[in-house]
């Protein structure tokens, strides 16, 4: 039943998909345009499997990135959020100064990194943390604040302590709000992973695609940005599966 | 009254809203007895949840004094059961373990009210849904299950805002006969009984219930009549059929309404 559910739901996206596969690959043959300007998809498909670039490598460094990047945006993320919820001393202090980071573009940064931390892994990660982490607090702290005046009234009713009416009603409470927004700080950890790359790495799929300017072999930009993707899906995929688990309740929320 | 549990003098209170002072209530005064049965019926926006919010302790009155067992009410109360208006029931929990909250929030061992809270599941007809999340419910299978939340410990003092609101008419009826039944009504003397504090919508449901029905007017909220109900108990369905039935819900629609009584007779 299930199966035949998801059969008849997602067909038409691989359908579409495997077209435009087709009609690129039946483009790119016709019309005879040079590989460096577009690459036929299978091309493509070969430079993935390339033997010349080591690509379990580079894999290796950008997923750690990325899901660095991911857990240090939730962590950090979540706890300026409940600080920003459980005080309103600590929310005048930090809601302003958020702000005002989140208003930089961050992006520019990068270079600083580079001359602050040099090469490495770490810096990308912190891009990546960088770029995602503001959408977890505001929605850490809309969730934890948007709970019914009658159900916090029902929590003085039986004299329970603050911390008791944060674990039992506002976390929860909050948890569909975190899980949404950690789909966005998914796709924002691979952008920021592969901005701090572009900017300075000697490994990873940015490193990649930046290499491939120089000699022009786009089929390999191609492949490296398939593998992004790739990386990307299966983040974004495990964010809704946990958000499957962790609160069917909310589901059809988002 | 020597044994009054519930003690109102004076009460009044005005909102600050954003645009400008709203008069919710003037010149409440009232008593209530310890295991007395009080019903509270009005227009809509007259106060009657902003009165049981005062007599829990939830908020200040403005203007008054209000007594609860001898002390002055400063903050929310101890050992009440409140339903609210909505269920309010937490959407991540299942039924079981909303009806179970209080015992957790009130730091008490979970698993002491597991039993207490399958039978009141029982009572209120929900037992096939202790496990169900509370969106598999209807309104009034909530509405329910927020009343078997507020009796899981037992309180002696039940604060109960248009409980059966959003139940359909058969189940209203029958709810209002498990209520008297658990608030004591065959099986215990006068004073250790519960005291309740009952608002409705439904004339008819006050006068059943009641050993009194406050009438409230408009906004600002003032008592407009005190009636006691000197109908016999056990409460039984056939009395609604009576002619003193009627004639209580008779004086109290004309309260309401503001109809002098007698007025209608002519026409
Ligand atoms: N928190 C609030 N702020 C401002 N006005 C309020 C608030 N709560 C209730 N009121 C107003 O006070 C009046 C009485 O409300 P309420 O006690 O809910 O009446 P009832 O329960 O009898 O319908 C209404 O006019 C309502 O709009
Ligand atoms: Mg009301």
């Amino acid at each position: 039943m299930k199966i035949q559910a998801s059969i008849r739901q997602y067909w038409p996206t691989a359908a579409l998909f495997v077209a435009l596969i087709a009609i690129w690959q039946l483009a790119v043959s016709l019309t005879g345009i040079r590989e460096y300007l577009l690459p036929a998809p299978l091309s493509v498909w070969n430079a993935m499997w390339d033997g010349e670039i080591t690509w379990a490598q580079h894999l290796w460094v950008t997923s750690w990135e990325i899901v660095g990047a991911f857990f240090m945006a939730a962590i950090v993320g979540v706890a300026l959020g409940v600080a920003i919820a459980w005080s309103p001393l600590l929310a005048n202090a930090l809601v302003p100064f958020l702000v005002f980071v989140n208003t930089l573009p961050k992006v520019a940064v990068a270079p600083l990194f580079l001359i602050w931390m040099g090469y490495g892994i770490f810096p990308n990660m912190l891009m990546g943390a960088l770029i995602g982490f503001f959408p977890v607090v505001i929605n850490t702290a809309v969730g934890l604040s948007q709970v019914e005046a009658d159900m916090l009234d029902l929590g003085r009713v039986f004299h329970a302590p603050k911390w008791k009416i944060f674990v039992k009603i506002r976390i929860p409470n909050a948890l569909p709000y975190i899980l949404s927004a950690l789909k966005i700080t998914a796709t924002a950890a691979v952008v920021g992973a592969i901005v701090g790359e572009f900017v300075a790495s000697q490994k990873g799929l940015g490193y990649v695609i930046v290499t491939t300017q120089s000699s022009m072999n786009t089929g390999v930009a191609f492949a490296a940005l398939v593998w992004i993707s790739i990386v990307g899906l299966v983040l974004y995929g495990l964010v809704v599966v946990l958000a499957h688990l962790w609160a069917p309740w909310a589901e059809g929320v988002d | 009254m020597a044994d009054s549990l519930i003690d109102l003098s004076g009460v009044g209170m005005t909102y600050q809203a954003a645009s400008g002072p709203v008069e919710a209530l003037a010149g409440i005064s009232l008593e209530v007895g310890q295991g007395e049965f009080v019903s509270l019926v009005g227009p809509s926006g007259c106060g009657k949840s902003t009165l049981l919010r005062i007599v829990a302790g939830l908020r200040p009155a403005t203007v008054g004094t209000v007594t609860v067992g001898g002390r002055t009410v400063a903050q929310p109360i101890p050992d009440i059961g409140m339903v609210f208006q909505a269920p309010i029931l937490l959407k991540w929990r299942s039924i079981l373990d909303n009806v179970l909250l209080p015992a957790e929030l009130a730091g008490k061992e979970k698993r002491a009210y597991w039993a207490r809270a399958h039978e009141l599941l029982e009572m209120a007809g929900l037992h096939g849904f202790a496990e169900k999340l509370p969106r598999e419910l209807s309104g009034g299978m909530q509405q329910r299950a927020s009343l078997c939340r507020a009796l899981l410990l037992d309180p002696p003092l039940l604060l109960m805002d248009e409980p059966f609101g959003a139940l359909d008419a058969m189940t209203r009826d029958d709810m209002a006969l498990e209520l008297l039944r658990i608030w004591g009504e065959r099986d215990l003397a006068r004073d250790q009984r519960k005291t309740v504090l009952f608002v409705t919508h439904s004339i008819g449901e006050a006068v059943f219930l009641s050993d009194r029905v406050v009438v409230m007017s408009p906004r600002p909220g003032r008592i407009a009549a005190d009636l006691r109900i000197d109908l016999p108990r056990p409460r039984t369905v056939e009395l609604r059929a009576s002619e003193a039935f009627g004639q209580l819900s008779l004086e109290i629609f004309r309260t309401l309404t503001g109809r002098a009584v007698g007025a209608t007779g002519a026409a």
